[in-house]
């Protein structure tokens, strides 16, 4: 910005970029026709909105079984201060699992469909909800869990009133990646029976260049979403002793 | 593997495309153990020295069929005295089109069909039945973008309504037709790309007045694997398929009796700059080895590469051998 008038013309876009980023938003705005469809038009607001939903959905379902499983241990293994090669291990190790490839092979075993995309995609949320989690809470000064032991506080006292508020922004960061993870990766599940914004992205036959780069731009823009509104549920969940010392 | 089970076998042959698609290592032919396709070609491909000048790229879409092909005519181009790089691992028609057009391959295999349905808007139904005349066809409007085409292989690859052989004889299913009435107590599994496509489900909604009870979208790789576990009534099947002639006596096709599902023959498409550098072994080499390619050679070399898990390279290799193109 401050390098003024020939700054911006270097920054400037080349004209076929801008004039496919126009395909993706008319895309997304007015149906367009398909070469294989036999006259239906693809695209659209109506589809658009259909599958934000179903990716939403899917999202959200992921994300709370990763929570419902991944928090739980790491905050129990953190407490107990044990299990760190489960929590670390375990964890670091679960993002190596390709999802297409667990997608598959939980085909013959559950079949495709929103439960089997949903283990997936949980699957992916658990590592940094787990790791994040137990270390969170090993990081908490012990003097004040020690101080929290001496008030008479019971152990699950101890980690609700004073290890977790203090953890918040670790807990908050593994649950953040989780979600972006799990957002990102939910484009694959039409190829398991659940129709995301990935359907724009995997038929390039039906939806052309157009719909393609649509649905990258809708999932990136609901990533910066959920990312906005996590980070403002963190700041809600923040303790203000923790907001006020220098980070 | 017959103690193998056969969900676990779906699995891993989707896991074996996965690696395919990554790429499948170069792989010498020193088996002489010669259990498919008696050679029915024309002849033992001759390799010219001039030849060796020429780099060719081969390339092909990212599905068994398409790079077992790709391995035939890569070697085949190979024995005719060419440099040859591979790319089998391009995703759609539209990415493997446009990687010719700019020269980032020589050419590649495509089903006439999909070619004049999905480069050049005909509807499917227009398609020619007659490879000839539909290859005529395609290649006019091929050469129109600057690219051309050589003639097409004996086999034809199409769509195909699919069920378990038990489901058909239980509802007496022989004919798409045939579904009329009970169709719509069935489910239908298909790519995520068929929902759309009239050469699929919308085809089959309009042209043959159907509604299933449900359409689930998958990867074309769990094709089998969902009737297997009996949560598809009805999947979308290639009638190039090993498991249609391998295991006959568990799948079958229903006929398309109203032609939703255009047949498609095979064409090399290439461009004129490129038939012009390689000169006339170009295209008398891909028109000869593709002279043995039937139905049944293909469903026989597909089934070694997905149901045998043999790699793609040594079984082209073996199939050039024994069919007398190389030796």
């Amino acid at each position: 910005m401050a390098a003024g008038g020939s700054g911006m013309s270097t920054l400037a876009l080349p004209q076929p970029v801008l004039a496919s980023i126009e395909g993706a938003i008319e895309f997304i705005f007015t149906p367009q026709s398909s070469s294989v469809t036999g006259g239906k038009k693809v695209g659209g607001l109506e589809q658009v909105i259909e599958l934000t939903v179903n990716q939403l959905e899917v999202t959200f379902l992921a994300l709370a079984l990763a929570l419902f499983v991944a928090l739980p241990i790491g905050l129990y293994l953190g407490h107990r201060g044990a299990g760190e090669l489960l929590a670390i291990g375990l964890g670091n190790a679960g993002r190596a699992i390709p999802e297409l490839a667990l997608i598959a092979f939980m085909a013959a075993a559950i079949g495709v469909g929103l439960l089997n995309v949903t283990i997936a995609l949980a699957v992916l949320g658990i590592p940094p909800i787990l790791t994040n989690a137990f270390v969170g809470i090993r990081q908490v000064d012990r003097g004040a869990v020690d101080a929290a032991r001496g008030m008479g506080m019971s152990e699950f006292e101890i980690l609700r009133r004073v290890e977790m508020p203090l953890a918040v922004p670790t807990l908050m960061t593994g649950i953040r990646g989780a979600t972006i993870n799990i957002l990102a990766t939910a484009t694959i599940a039409p190829l398991a029976g659940v129709l995301t914004l990935g359907d724009f992205i995997i038929n390039r036959n039906v939806y052309g260049d157009d719909g393609v780069l649509a649905g990258a731009i809708l999932v990136a823009l609901l990533a910066l979403v959920l990312e906005f509104a996590l980070a403002g549920l963190q700041r809600l969940l923040t303790s203000k002793g923790l907001k006020l010392s220098p980070a | 593997m017959r103690t193998t089970s056969k969900r676990a076998r779906g699995a891993i042959s989707v896991l074996l495309a996965l690696f395919l698609s990554i790429g499948v290592a170069a792989c010498g032919s020193d088996d002489d153990d010669d259990q498919t396709t008696s050679g029915e070609g024309g002849g033992a491909i001759v390799s010219n020295p001039e030849n060796g000048k020429v780099t060719l790229t081969v390339g092909s879409k990212n599905f068994t069929e398409q790079i077992v092909l790709g391995e035939v005519y890569a070697q085949a181009l190979e024995a005719a005295g060419y440099k040859v790089d591979k790319r089998l691992n391009l995703g759609s028609e539209t990415v493997a089109r446009q990687a010719v057009k700019s020269d980032q391959i020589s050419g590649y295999p495509e089903y006439v069909s999909t070619a004049l349905t999905s480069f050049f808007e005909v509807e499917p139904e227009e398609v020619p039945a007659d490879a000839t005349e539909a290859y005529e066809e395609a290649k006019a409007d091929f050469e129109k973008e600057d690219l051309t085409a050589f003639p097409p292989t004996p086999f034809a690859s199409a769509n195909a309504v699919g069920t378990l052989k038990k489901t058909a004889e239980e509802r007496d299913l022989k004919t798409v037709s045939d579904l009329e009435g009970q169709s719509e107590e069935m489910t239908l599994y298909g790519s995520p790309e068929c929902r759309q496509r009239i050469d699929c489900l919308a085809g089959l909604e309009e042209l043959y007045g159907l509604k299933f009870k449900k359409f689930v979208p998958v990867d074309i790789g769990l094709r089998y694997t969902v009737l297997d576990n009996g949560q598809a009534d009805l999947s979308i099947l290639f009638t190039t398929d090993p498991q249609l002639s391998a295991q006959a006596d568990k799948y079958v096709i229903l006929e398309d009796d109203k032609e939703v599902f255009p047949a498609g023959n095979v064409i090399w498409v290439t461009t004129p700059e490129v038939v012009e550098e390689a000169g006339p072994d170009y295209e008398k080499t891909i028109v000869q080895v593709q002279e043995g390619l039937t139905l049944k050679v293909m469903q026989e070399l597909g089934a070694r590469v997905e149901l045998e898990k043999e790699p793609a390279a040594k079984v082209a290799g073996e199939y050039l051998e024994s069919a007398g193109y190389t030796g």
